[in-house]
């Protein structure tokens, strides 16, 4: 039997992607675990591997083919001893499975991977897993560790594991975990989008479409460069946010000569190979401020408000054609040095698109930081479905009055903190800028 | 000259602050403990240890009753009061000396005293007046772990207070100076039960006076009908749904007036009193309202990670309320360390998860939800049961008596509790508790071996018995 491969899931919020290259050829012999295919996903390109042995029979879609649904056919592979040459193209593949010049018909009637709900317990503990043939498990390389009742729970609930962070040993998803996310976790059913001549509109209908109209810019004025997943994503998300979350901002000035002399002298003192950027003690300052006003590391959901219990600190991180916020999960536990390390290591991997999607969901709070262009303050856009996020401007010396009202030269740096105010009050947001003023301004209460 | 300057100082050498300043130790801690009494702490000294010793005599002396059932003759086996109460004290000194030995091979400092605490950074300081001169000395430490435990609740108001003769609480109980004729136990919980079954076995007629309609009434109530019916069967007396009051202490016996639920007030005449009405934190003289340390009734109030919400304090064990069981202690004790060490953010404490155990005659042992307690939570469920007599080992082992019970989710298959009743379960009950940990289902429980011929094979067909598919019966 020809085993289909198909468009892998890679991350629970895909719905399609791009095939960006073929890492095989027809007639090439694969075998488990081999590299056949990169993948760009909605926020990253992922490295797609063979789940059987055989020989590539067919590539079905061209490399470069954009919107490739999640599901359809791209390959087929022929077990040993199959006459690979006489293979068809099997019809299920259809419309998808044609080498697309243009864009590729969406495929609306993809059914989404659905967990079995059978009341068969012999079967039920089995059930989130995708189908045996699935050219790729759901993460590659990542095995979901989750307990026999967190798997049956998610199975009942239509929860895709691979969504959700464990809170369990080496980050097992125990029971607590699918108990607090949402069925929405699941992939959703795709509703229509029509393809447009000029630019693509909402893939999920939320937005209006953005189409230029010709008799305002003549087509041979300007270039255009299609979207590509994480441009896509951007798009969607923040509009999203803007228009459905009511935010304020709060702006607080602090004073920065403390925080500045601190990572000095902890530099200073640092191991070889360590070096502490301010950026650095910001995550671990907003980490363990969200620790001392945790009714500030919040989610608004229709069912309730979640409360966090750590603090896992999104950092935007530009990359080449969008943004995207690698995450340092917890935080509020780590020391300078490792949080350091491990922002130096998420950032990079960020810039060649390489972090697996659990490296940048699960945030609670978000950083931004435009310091280093010289802003000197601005507000950010929520990252939803965080309840607040800071924009972090320049230090820059500047006159200020001194506690005997005299004048004196500090290092003045201005945050401005967007809340959402379903969740954060102005009261609630204000105190928590108190206890990050505190610790940026007295470094040493990091310690404690 | 002792140091003064520890990173961590655990208050109280129990189960829990010995446990916790080894681990501590362990984690690369400078660690001290400070002790009044024995090291060791009740458990080991004055509760689990040497009632469990007690209990072994009972047991032995109820195998030589019964000899004959298994085809011996023993000469009529007679109680050696002293000689019973020599041993339990030789076990319990044999451990008293084992966790000395611990704390030194962990390098801990074992300060000898009371300690109380004053305002300090970055925890409270600790005040040690030593035992050997009565002189105080100033110590301080990164974080301070209270685990100072609990003891015998007194009813003052109602007439139910010890005297230390006549009127015991489980200390004297332990090291009866005569074996009484008539013995009243009040309350029936963990405690009461173990002395009143210990003390029927060796000959003593007891009477149990329980307020609530059930003994053991934190078990299932299956079982603690099992319970009732097994004791009674041995001769004990079970008064539920009755009051004690007014103790009258005379010069060489107690009259108590007991007054069952709507009736009148009877007097009765008893040689002996033992009050087991439950447990007070030991939350006196360490000056935590100075500190502001929050106080519910005689517990500290923490988090799943014992914290009292005092900078550097922290509180473990029978101190921060129930259940009041030594592996509770230490395991919070563990929780609480390796959380200040920055180790552990995945498992904060989980009460429904701590296995609970009384060791009488048949023993009890239980995880988790109660049938009625799953039902009132609003869970569907699915019971499965295997009575002692359809196993092959128990029938072998003269103890047909007794039943296994699980209580599943009937959606998730989540193990929501296990309850047992008979002979070994304490032992047993440790297979459920790992499942709950786990999260396994009862499909992983159907689908595990259980060796044969053993008791545990009970605990697969009470699982298999939840699905309706028990093999045996």
């Amino acid at each position: 039997m020809p085993i289909n491969i198909t468009m892998p899931a890679l991350s629970p919020t895909m719905e399609e992607g791009t095939l960006a290259k073929w890492l095989v050829k027809e007639g090439d012999e694969v075998s488990s675990g081999d590299l056949i295919a990169e993948i760009e996903t909605d926020k990253a390109t992922m490295e797609v591997e063979a789940v059987d042995e055989g020989v590539i029979a067919k590539l079905l879609v061209e490399e470069g083919t954009e919107g490739v649904a999640v599901n359809a056919v791209i390959a087929v592979l022929a077990e040993d001893g199959e006459d690979a040459s006489a293979l068809e193209a099997p019809a299920s593949a259809g419309e998808t499975a044609k080498p697309a010049a243009a864009a590729p018909e969406p495929t609306l009637e993809t059914p989404a991977p659905k967990p079995e709900t059978s009341a068969s317990p012999a079967k039920a503990g089995a059930a989130p897993e995708t189908p045996q043939k699935l050219a790729s498990t759901p993460m590659p390389g990542a095995r979901i560790k989750a307990s026999p009742l967190a798997k049956r729970i998610a199975a009942l609930k239509g929860i895709d594991l691979s969504a959700l962070t464990g809170s369990g040993p080496h980050g097992r998803i125990v029971k607590k975990d699918v108990e607090n996310a949402k069925p929405g976790t699941a992939v959703a059913t795709r509703t229509a989008a029509s393809p447009s001549k000029v630019g693509t509109a909402s893939p999920d209908g939320l937005i209006l479409p953005q189409l230029l109209d010709d008799r305002v810019y003549d087509p041979e004025s300007y270039e255009l460069v299609p979207l590509d997943g994480v441009r896509r994503v951007v798009a969607r998300r923040l509009t999203e946010s803007f228009m459905q979350v009511p935010h304020f901002p709060l702006t607080v000035d602090l004073r920065l000569d403390k925080l500045l002399a601190a990572r000095k002298g902890i530099n200073a003192a640092a191991r070889e190979g360590i070096k502490i950027s301010v950026n650095d003690m910001l995550i671990k300052a907003s980490a363990l401020s969200l620790m001392d006003e945790p009714d500030c590391n919040a989610s608004y959901t229709d069912d309730g408000i979640a409360y966090h219990n750590g603090a896992h600190i999104s950092v935007a991180v530009a990359i080449d054609g969008g943004l995207i916020t690698p995450v340092v999960r917890n935080a509020h536990l780590k020391g300078l040095a490792e949080i350091s390390a491990e922002m130096k290591d998420l950032a990079a991997r960020a810039r060649e698109r390489k972090l697996k999607p659990q490296e940048y969901m699960g945030g609670t709070f978000s950083l931004s930081n435009l310091g280093m262009f010289g802003i000197s303050n601005f507000g950010s856009i929520i990252n939803p479905p965080e309840g607040m996020i800071m924009s972090v401007g320049a230090g820059a010396k500047q006159p200020v009055v001194g506690e005997n009202d005299q004048l004196e030269v500090a290092t003045v740096m201005s945050v401005t903190l967007t809340c959402d105010h379903r969740v954060i009050g102005g009261a609630e947001g204000a105190k928590w800028l108190q206890a990050f003023k505190r610790y940026v301004e007295q470094p040493e209460a990091m310690l404690l | 000259m002792t140091d003064t300057n520890f990173d961590l100082i655990v208050i109280g050498s129990g189960p829990g602050g010995y446990v916790t300043a080894i681990r501590g130790s362990q984690l690369g801690m400078k660690v001290a403990v400070v002790e009044r009494a024995e090291i060791g702490g009740v458990c080991l000294n004055w509760g689990c240890i040497p009632t469990k010793a007690l209990l072994r005599s009972a047991e032995v002396m109820h195998l030589m009753k019964h000899a004959t059932d298994f085809g011996l003759k023993a000469v009529k086996p007679e109680v050696d009061l002293e000689a019973v109460v020599k041993r339990s004290r030789g076990v319990a000194s044999q451990l008293s000396g084992g966790v000395k030995f611990l704390m030194k091979k962990n390098k801990i400092t074992v300060l000898e005293g009371e300690a109380r605490l004053e305002k300090g950074s970055p925890a409270p300081k600790v005040i040690v007046k030593a035992n050997k001169d009565g002189k105080d000395a100033s110590y301080q430490a990164k974080h301070v772990i209270l685990a100072t435990g609990a003891r015998a609740r007194a009813i003052p108001q109602a007439g139910l207070e010890p005297d230390g003769k006549l009127i015991w609480t489980y200390k004297e109980a332990m090291v009866p100076d005569v074996m009484p004729k008539k013995l009243l136990v009040i309350g029936s919980g963990a405690i009461g039960i173990e002395f009143a079954s210990f003390y029927n076995e060796l000959g003593a007629d007891v009477t149990v006076v329980e307020a609530v309609d059930r003994i053991l009434p934190a078990e299932d109530e299956e079982i603690s009908a099992m319970a009732e019916k097994a004791f009674k069967k041995q001769g004990l007396k079970i008064l539920t749904k009755a009051s004690v009051k007014d103790l009258k202490a005379g010069k060489n016996s107690v009259k108590a007036t007991i007054t069952p639920e709507g009736g009148k007030g009877e007097t009765h005449e008893f040689d002996r009193v033992i009050l087991a009405v439950g447990i007070v934190g030991n939350v006196e003289g360490l000056g935590l309202e100075a500190l502001g340390v929050e106080i519910d009734r005689t517990h500290v109030k923490v988090d799943g990670f014992g914290r009292t919400g005092v900078a550097g304090l922290y509180a473990i064990g029978d101190l921060t309320g129930g259940p009041w069981l030594a592996h509770k202690a230490s395991h919070e004790g563990v929780l609480c360390v390796e959380g200040i060490h920055g180790k552990n953010e995945a498992h904060p404490f989980d009460a429904w998860n701590v296995p609970g155990c009384t060791y009488a005659h048949p023993q009890v042992a239980s995880v988790g939800l109660t049938e009625a307690k799953a039902k009132e939570a609003g869970h569907k469920i699915k019971v499965g049961r295997f009575p002692f007599v359809g196993n092959g080992k128990s029938i072998a082992l003269g103890a047909g008596e007794g039943m296994v019970k699980t209580i599943f989710d009937k959606e998730t298959g989540e193990l929501l509790g296990a309850h047992m009743i008979g002979a070994e379960v304490t032992e047993l009950i440790q297979g459920y508790v790992i499942a709950r940990q786990a999260e396994l289902t009862e499909e992983d429980l159907m689908h595990t071996i259980f060796p044969h011929p053993t008791l545990s094979e009970m605990m697969h067909e009470a699982v298999l018995d939840a699905e309706g598919r028990a093999l045996h019966i």
